[in-house]
């Protein structure tokens, strides 16, 4: 990695990651409402359009199952197409593009085709923008064999990760967070830097407890553990990034080395992806290591509210973090 | 008038036959229950689905459908691997894991049959856009049913199209019914073509059981396509002889229907336009006919004389 770092948004991060290849790989372009001019909805393209012009920066009529279907058709003739789905919620009217076409086109071809397309897609809740722009649908795409899927946590993270998922073969969910765009970070003005796409890493280092946790979950995570080692508790934090393929070595030793597990995300519990790393651990070598019952924090299995006392209510606190490894450690 | 050559018509009429032989053969096995699944079949739409992929140059692409049997082979195939692939065999189009409904050769143009009413639109778009994109001159041709263009795909996939001004061709082959439900029923207009309007597109309506028809507008309207001005709607009106798929009775149209549209053989005309022209003779057109006949049977002997798949390729191609 290089040495060269600058502090950046998140969401710059992501812009970043887009322009560095789009100057190198004449193929790679953007799609999506009202990326252009605009800037995108979040203002992450901004800038794009006046360097890259209306071939390679395209705004697009509000059609999700054209944008998915028209990434998925430019992909398997030779485009690198990034797609950006306005919200993650939306993701569901362009789902047959992906999930019936996209994910399925090389298995079903005989391995006779490849779908190098990203799907960029904002999820999470936090903005008051209730129900239908607030959920973290990661885990049914998790669910479509043929499909990646990526949530950055930090803004280096998503620099390296979009690079490597603009840079693959096959179609990559890529979950922002919407809560963390603004959020700042060091990350490498090296061109190169590129995160491999199932390398998960160890954010924190600690002895007593493993918390597993992605994307907007990941900052809070990292307070209370640095806050619990200054009352003498070390805690490890381990955030896999990519959710599909799963670094499940790095899961499987770090629970080995502490004997304990928490699992947090904001998704929404009942049939989230949470359930999927817990199952992970407990069917590795790890399980006969664990000192106490795998925990799950996650979102409740609720529609996101409007009132910004319920909605942050949805999403695991700090307290409910604290509380989970004080629990763990029968203490 | 484009002047369609001897060569061209015979090679129509050649592939018109295979595609009727193949589906013949195919409803044979199924009706034995000897093949796996199901299908479903295009007899009486041959001109429909033949003429259009002839009047394309041999790189173009296209999107084809679930009942896509006929446009394949329009497109021009290898028989043996694509009957192999009806029959599940490692040597098959798709090594045994598309079937049917999954036939694809992306190298040769054809971007795959697809089991979901509609789930080629938004594909479709895409190559196109990559054409424009790489201006390659290449154009794409859509296959879908008078059911797709109810789906919300066909929609967004025409607006952005024209709006993008992509070199496809939004080709419906309107065989009156989707599944059992009659058009009439699906929707409150007789011509599907007129949809065109609502994009700011052309919309033509073809005769789906007359090749040369078929063919020579077809060929017409991809030069339009070809030459930048966006996309066009084609509705070509025709008929499926068989029921939808293998387990359907048909109790929702009568013989007498069918029989009528069967009088309509595209086959026959297109049979019949060759000796009325003296394009051929009767001698020449049987020969052809034994001919395409004899390529599915050697095309089942392929397929039957080919392994399954190895049973550790089931997790191999899930990802690149």
């Amino acid at each position: 990695m290089s040495e060269q770092m600058k502090e950046m948004t998140y969401k710059d991060a992501v812009k970043l990651a887009m322009v560095e290849e789009m100057r190198k790989d004449e193929n790679v372009f953007l799609m999506g409402e009202d990326v252009g001019l605009y800037g995108g909805a979040f203002g992450v393209s901004v800038g794009m359009l006046e360097e890259f012009g209306e071939e390679r920066v395209r705004d697009t009529p509000i059609s999700e199952a054209a944008i998915a279907g028209a990434a998925a058709g430019a992909a398997v003739t030779g485009m690198r197409p990034i797609a950006e789905i306005m919200f993650m919620d939306f993701t569901t009217i362009a789902m047959d593009s992906l999930v019936n076409q996209a994910a399925k086109m090389r298995y079903m071809f005989g391995g006779k085709a490849k779908v190098p397309m990203v799907l960029r897609a904002p999820g999470g809740s936090g903005t008051g923008a209730a129900a239908q722009h607030s959920q973290s649908l990661e885990a049914w795409f998790c669910h479509v064999p043929g499909l990646k899927v990526v949530v950055p946590g930090t803004a280096a993270d998503a620099k390296g990760l979009l690079k490597a998922a603009i840079r693959d073969d096959n179609p990559v969910v890529f979950v922002e967070q919407k809560t963390l765009y603004k959020v700042k970070g060091s990350v490498p003005i090296d061109d190169e830097f590129i995160i491999p796409l199932g390398k998960g890493e160890i954010k924190k280092e600690g002895e007593d407890v493993t918390i597993i946790s992605y994307g907007r979950m990941l900052p809070r995570v990292l307070k209370v553990a640095e806050e619990l080692e200054e009352e003498g508790i070390s805690v490890e934090v381990l955030d896999p990034r990519t959710l599909v393929p799963l670094d499940k070595e790095l899961i499987i030793n770090s629970v080995k080395k502490t004997g304990r597990a928490i699992l947090v995300n904001e998704a929404c519990k009942t049939g989230g992806y949470l359930g999927e790393i817990a199952s992970v651990i407990s069917e590795s070598e790890a399980f006969d290591y664990l000192d106490a019952p795998i925990i799950r924090l996650a979102g409740l299995d609720v529609p996101i509210p409007y009132n910004p006392e319920l909605e942050s209510a949805v999403v695991p606190s700090e307290k409910q973090i604290r509380d989970a490894v004080f629990k763990v450690l029968n203490r | 008038m484009i002047d369609i050559s001897k060569e061209t018509i015979l090679e129509m009429y050649k592939r018109m036959n295979e595609a009727r032989a193949f589906e013949e053969k195919v409803s044979y096995f199924f009706a034995r229950g000897m093949v796996h699944g199901t299908t479903h079949l295009s007899i009486g739409q041959e001109a429909s689905s033949v003429g259009a992929c002839m009047a394309l140059n041999n790189d173009d692409l296209i999107t084809s459908t679930h009942r896509g049997h006929s446009q394949v082979i329009g497109k021009g195939i290898d028989l043996n691997k694509m009957m192999a692939e009806l029959l599940g065999k490692y040597t098959g189009y798709c090594k045994g894991k598309g079937g049917s409904m999954h036939i694809a050769d992306v190298d040769a143009g054809n971007l795959g049959a697809n089991g979901v009413v509609g789930g080629g639109h938004g594909i479709a778009v895409g190559a196109a856009l990559t054409q424009q994109m790489k201006k390659t001159g290449k154009v794409v041709l859509c296959f879908f049913g008078d059911g797709a263009s109810n789906e919300g795909s066909f929609h967004e996939a025409l607006n952005l199209a024209s709006v993008w001004k992509l070199p496809v061709i939004f080709y419906c082959e309107n065989n009156l019914y989707g599944m059992s439900v009659p058009q009439n029923k699906a929707m409150n207009i007789k011509n599907i073509a007129d949809r065109a309007k609502s994009y700011g597109i052309p919309g033509h309506i073809i005769d789906g059981n007359n090749a040369v028809e078929v063919y020579n507008r077809t060929k017409e309207i991809a030069k339009y396509v070809r030459e930048g001005n966006g996309p066009v709607l084609i509705e070509s009106k025709t008929y499926r002889w068989l029921g939808h798929s293998k387990s359907d009775a048909q109790i929702y149209r009568s013989k007498e229907e069918v029989e009528e549209w069967k009088s309509k053989c595209p086959i026959k005309q297109l049979r019949n336009y060759i000796i009325e022209n003296k394009i051929s003779t009767e001698e020449e057109l049987d020969k052809i006919e034994n001919n395409a006949r004899e390529s599915i049977e050697k095309a089942v002997e392929f397929a039957n004389n080919s392994p399954n798949p190895p049973i550790e390729t089931i997790t191999e191609d899930v990802y690149a």
